[in-house]
């Protein structure tokens, strides 16, 4: 007999950078893997997660001072001014690659695959493929196409439901 | 019998998301031992098994080497 028995779980995935990609793949896999029953519904620039090719993620140093990058055994930090120079957002997100593949951290490639192996939901927001004239063939496959009455239905029934 | 999994040099949730893919394939009763870096894992098994209903047999850590054997009891 398991804890997880039954229980189910709903994400609204919001965001469409390469760092907050993470947290609902991340969270998506683990639940499977615990015997949760997983649905995302991704919508604005969640959609950005569910390209075919998501090589294009970046993050942006932009507006984040909290973010300081190990360096040398320093930590680096960005300032606005200089986030906001062409080139710059590519540079950190190459960096930050890097050190993820350094510490072992799963690409998201690898965690969206792993998303999907494990059987979870996935249901990009009608709406906003439509506001974004996202095309269904620039997506990957095996997604639902729905709205927010559909993401209502399964909150209802979940015992988590989270909003990233 | 026990089957081995590396998962030394992995961050998470890869180690889980390993160790799930691996107790899926066993047999039940059988044992899955994982070799792991990362040290949120202790916790991290704990909450697997507590979770799927397997069982953490033993947990060890050797000079930053965490080892966990998990008994498959669920199906």
């Amino acid at each position: 007999m398991s804890n997880t028995d039954g229980k189910k779980m709903s994400i609204i995935v919001t965001k469409g950078t390469l760092d907050w990609a993470y947290p609902p793949f991340i969270l998506a896999t683990t639940a499977a893997s615990l015997g949760v029953g997983v649905t995302l519904f991704f919508t604005f620039y969640g959609l950005q997660l569910l390209k075919k090719d998501i090589g294009h993620l970046k993050i942006s140093t932009l507006g984040n001072p909290a973010m300081e990058m190990p360096m040398g055994g320093m930590h680096m930090a960005m300032p606005n001014v200089v986030s906001m120079l062409p080139g710059v957002d590519g540079m950190a997100s190459a960096m930050m690659k890097n050190l993820m593949k350094k510490k072992g951290v799963a690409s998201l490639e690898d965690l969206r695959e792993a998303t999907q192996d494990l059987e979870c939901r996935m249901i990009a927001c009608q709406m906003t493929v439509d506001l974004f004239e996202l095309k269904q063939d620039q997506l990957i496959d095996g997604l639902e196409f729905a709205g927010a009455a559909t993401w209502v239905e399964v909150a209802t029934d979940s015992d988590i439901n989270l909003f990233i | 019998m026990t089957v081995e999994l590396d998962a030394k040099g992995l961050n998470c949730p890869l180690p889980i998301l390993k160790a799930k893919k691996a107790i899926k394939d066993l047999p039940n009763g059988e044992v899955l031992r994982v070799m792991s870096t990362d040290p949120g894992s202790v916790k991290d098994f704990e909450a697997f098994c507590r979770s799927t209903g397997n069982e953490l047999l033993s947990s060890a850590d050797n000079d930053g080497v965490y080892t966990f054997e998990i008994k498959k009891t669920a199906a």
